[in-house]
């Protein structure tokens, strides 16, 4: 884990003094101490002790939310756009259930996370008294770790922990569940620097050895590439940069999954693009055919892999993860090393540099030169439309249009969100937030908002689906309440588009309920709330419509009518190997079949 | 596990690989945990068994060091090599988890196992039971006219034989404790 993400500035004052106070305040104290700014949250009977302490000081701003859930996907916004750790607070009860899926969200894509509920007063625990749930109990399989703390006293050493499991090794989202007579009680409190050490100390530091041979791999390679992921984003910006330096100066070829996009420039010359499911034909033929796979944060997912079996075949497989079970789960590599892969990176690009900076350039030039055969294949390309805006067309706008501004992009899950990860380009790391492990519909939009309220200034568009626009709808309070200039750039199909093209390809076409029916009036909508609306239907309007949203000083929600029965290609079937990908112009003869045998 | 019995080609349908690739040579491992003795930790420990799908043939837990609020939980657990591995590294990353190791394979380990046995009978079943007990270096803890309760330790396979024979002498109910496991040699 980097400076960054542990990162927050301890104040000043001297911790060894220790002062009474309520539990209530102690929370609020600590967040303070850890150099929390704004927390996310809904109040309840039983948290509002601690709403009394925010209600009583300045310091710490409160998002008031809709719903609990879209409480976790701001603070998941707000902790992927800054590296620091996001921060929840819930009630008891429907509050803590209704935390569920953000929790589960950020502990798939290992997102740090600070979440606290509200819980019954320690004597009516187990009693079934109103608004009682079992947090710690529902959210021990959703959460890296969590706490019911029934000791005054043990509150502030629990913060503090809490923010060290979060952002330390592989980060992730915590709880601390929170019985209202312990935020009534008074504690002493003990500042981050005095408290207690936990002994959860991940391993951050590379073996030595393991880095050599690495360096002796790189040096050999004929067919190298680098796989990267989250993990690369999580270790900071400067392992980004780092990885950028070692990828540039060894002149290998670097793939990305949907989590990793930005840590390696995409105007970068190495750069192939997204692998995977529906990642570049390019980048996934050379995963397959590659003899040198440096895997660098990312963890072999079902969704890149393909079929498990097949996966390429002839390579050797370097595996650098902070997550010792994320090595060897799903393939068996031949050199794993546990290690920050920050650390991992600048201790390679250095020993690499000291033994005379060798690859096997010949070789690597004829590697290019097939990669550069697979680019012509042109794999995204899309019939254009004169008539209808295409999604990739729109998406293609976008980009164009924004291009040179520090965008912020969030996504909602579905073909849009594919789409957006093929036709928008990162050049910056933590600056393109989408669930990827859980697959959540209804976490851009919110998330959106976590990335506006942590830069007020910039430009932060949520390219969503119409259907998953609206599972966290209710937040357009939100953005109004605290200003928040979110753009909502919704390309409505009309269809659970990504649930159509399976069904379409691989279910006889048979629609079984995956049309939006019933739609509202998006601008209607947006005027209710007191956005801008904005409509597009035909192509020759859609520029000056993206530059209206763009300019506008508020929140925009834009319904962009786009061809409702496009499909998404590439794609890899599942249970196919990354060398029998589907473009569109094979998904007739799959349909029909022929591609089944 | 037992495989599922898909179709061919039916998993193209499927947004998942449906096949399984995994390697069937399973094995017994006995894992000692080295744990924090706070509440809950024995339910993330269960919790990471069944939510990953793993298996338990059998659990202990105790706290061993009281001031240090240490407790030790011993599972004796199958799998491939592959899964046992799996299985390692997700317990340790468990936070209030101190330290895994694998009896079975990094170490000469003794297993105990202790178990109460009550066996009902009268006559020659009986007599033999109590024959039968004595070779087993089982003690009687508990006798009416018509009944034995045996206590009886070793390992898990002496247990399994002790029941085995009483059995068919009337065995009625059976308590068992589950392994425990230390390294031999220091
Ligand atoms: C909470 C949730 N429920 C269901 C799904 C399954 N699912 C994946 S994509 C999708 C359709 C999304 O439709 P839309 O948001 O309109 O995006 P499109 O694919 O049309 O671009 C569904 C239902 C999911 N990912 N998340
Ligand atoms: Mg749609």
């Amino acid at each position: 884990m980097s400076e960054q993400m542990t990162g927050a500035p301890v104040a000043q004052q001297d911790r060894m003094t220790q002062e009474t106070m309520t539990g209530a305040q102690i929370v609020v104290r600590a967040l303070k101490d850890h150099g929390v700014d704004t927390i996310f949250g809904y109040p309840g009977g039983a948290v509002l002790p601690i709403y009394d302490a925010i209600f009583q000081q300045n310091d710490i701003r409160h998002i008031l939310v809709r719903h609990e859930q879209a409480a976790v996907h701001m603070a998941e916004g707000y902790a992927r756009s800054t590296g620091k750790p996001g921060v929840v607070l819930v009630t008891s009860g429907p509050g803590a259930t209704n935390a569920v899926t953000g929790l589960t969200d950020a502990l798939m894509d290992s997102i740090p996370l600070v979440v606290f509920s509200g819980q019954v007063p320690t004597f009516m625990i187990g009693t079934d008294a109103f608004q009682e749930a079992d947090t710690v109990g529902i959210t021990r399989p959703c959460t890296k770790h969590n706490w019911l703390v029934k000791e005054p006293d043990a509150l502030a050493d629990t913060i503090h922990q809490a923010f060290t499991v979060a952002t330390s090794g592989r980060p992730g989202p915590v709880l601390i569940d929170l019985p209202k007579d312990v935020q009534f009680a008074t504690a002493t409190y003990v500042g981050p620097k005095a408290a207690k050490p936990g002994h959860y100390r991940p391993r951050t530091e590379p073996d030595p050895q393991a880095v050599e041979r690495l360096v002796e791999l790189i040096e050999r390679a004929e067919r190298p590439v680098f796989y990267t992921g989250g993990g690369v984003i999580n270790a900071g910006p400067e392992a980004a940069r780092q990885m950028t330096e070692l990828v540039e100066a060894t002149g290998f070829p670097i793939t990305s999954t949907l989590m990793g996009l930005g840590a390696y420039p995409a105007s970068g010359k190495n750069w192939l693009g997204m692998l995977g499911m529906h990642g570049l034909y390019e980048a996934n033929l050379a995963m397959h055919d590659c003899d040198l796979m440096i895997c660098l944060g990312a963890r072999f997912d079902d969704r890149i892999t393909g079929r498990v079996s097949d996966f390429s075949p002839g390579s050797v497989k370097v595996h650098v993860d902070i997550d010792p079970s994320s090595i060897n789960k799903i393939i068996r590599v031949d050199l794993p090393i546990v290690a920050d892969v920050g650390k991992l990176i600048a201790a390679a690009l250095d020993l690499w540099k000291a033994r005379g900076s060798k690859t096997n350039r010949a070789a690597i030039e004829g590697w290019w030169k097939q990669i550069e055969g697979w680019k012509k294949i042109n794999c995204l390309a899309y019939a254009g439309s004169e008539t209808t805006i295409k999604p990739q067309y729109a998406l293609e706008r976008l980009e164009a249009l924004t291009r040179g501004r520090d965008r912020y992009i969030t996504t909602e899950v579905g073909q849009h969100q594919m789409w957006a990860a093929q036709f928008l380009h990162f050049d910056k790391p933590n600056r393109w937030m989408t669930s990827g492990g859980l697959g959540t519909m209804g976490y851009g939009f919110p998330a959106s908002i976590g990335v506006q309220i942590a830069h007020p200034e910039a430009l932060v568009i949520n390219v969503a689906g119409e259907a998953s626009w609206q599972m966290n709808v209710q937040e357009m309070g939100t953005a109004t309440q605290f200003f928040a200039p979110v753009k909502q750039f919704i390309l409505n199909n009309e269809r659970l588009g990504m649930v159509r093209q399976w069904q379409e390809l691989l279910h006889g076409e048979r629609y079984s309920q995956s049309w939006s029916e019933s739609l509202p009036d998006f601008v209607k909508l947006a005027e209710a709330y007191g956005w801008k609306g904005i409509i597009c239907s035909d192509p020759k309007d859609l520029d000056d419509a993206i530059m209206e949203m763009i300019d506008y000083d508020g929140p925009v929600l834009f319904d962009c009518l786009v061809e409702k029965h496009e499909n998404c290609f590439p794609m890899i079937p599942s249970g196919k190997p990354h060398n029998e990908m589907l473009l569109a112009a094979d998904a007739e003869a799959f349909k029909s079949g022929a591609a089944l045998v | 596990m037992a495989a599922l019995n898909i179709g061919t080609g039916a998993s193209s349908h499927s947004a998942y690989d449906l096949r399984d690739h995994h390697e069937t040579a399973e094995r017994s491992h006995t894992l000692a945990v080295i744990v924090d003795n706070e509440a809950g930790v024995l339910a993330r420990v269960i919790g990471l068994f069944s939510g990953r799908g793993y298996n338990i043939d059998s659990l202990t837990v105790a706290e061993i060091d009281h001031a240090g609020h240490r407790s030790r939980i011993t599972v004796v657990t199958r799998g491939t090599e592959a899964v046992i591995e799996q299985i390692r590294a997700q317990l340790s990353r468990i936070v209030p988890v101190h330290q895994v190791t694998d009896l079975t394979t990094e170490a000469v380990a003794v297993e105990r196992e202790l178990a109460l046995f009550k066996v009902q009978g009268k006559g020659d079943a009986r007599i033999e039971a109590l024959r039968l007990a004595e070779i087993f270096r089982a003690n009687v803890v508990d006798s009416t006219l018509e009944s034995f309760v045996f206590e009886i330790t070793g390992a898990p396979e002496k247990i399994d034989a002790f029941a085995d024979l009483m059995r068919p002498l009337g065995l009625i109910d059976v308590a068992r404790t589950g392994v425990a496991a230390l390294a031999r040699g220091v």
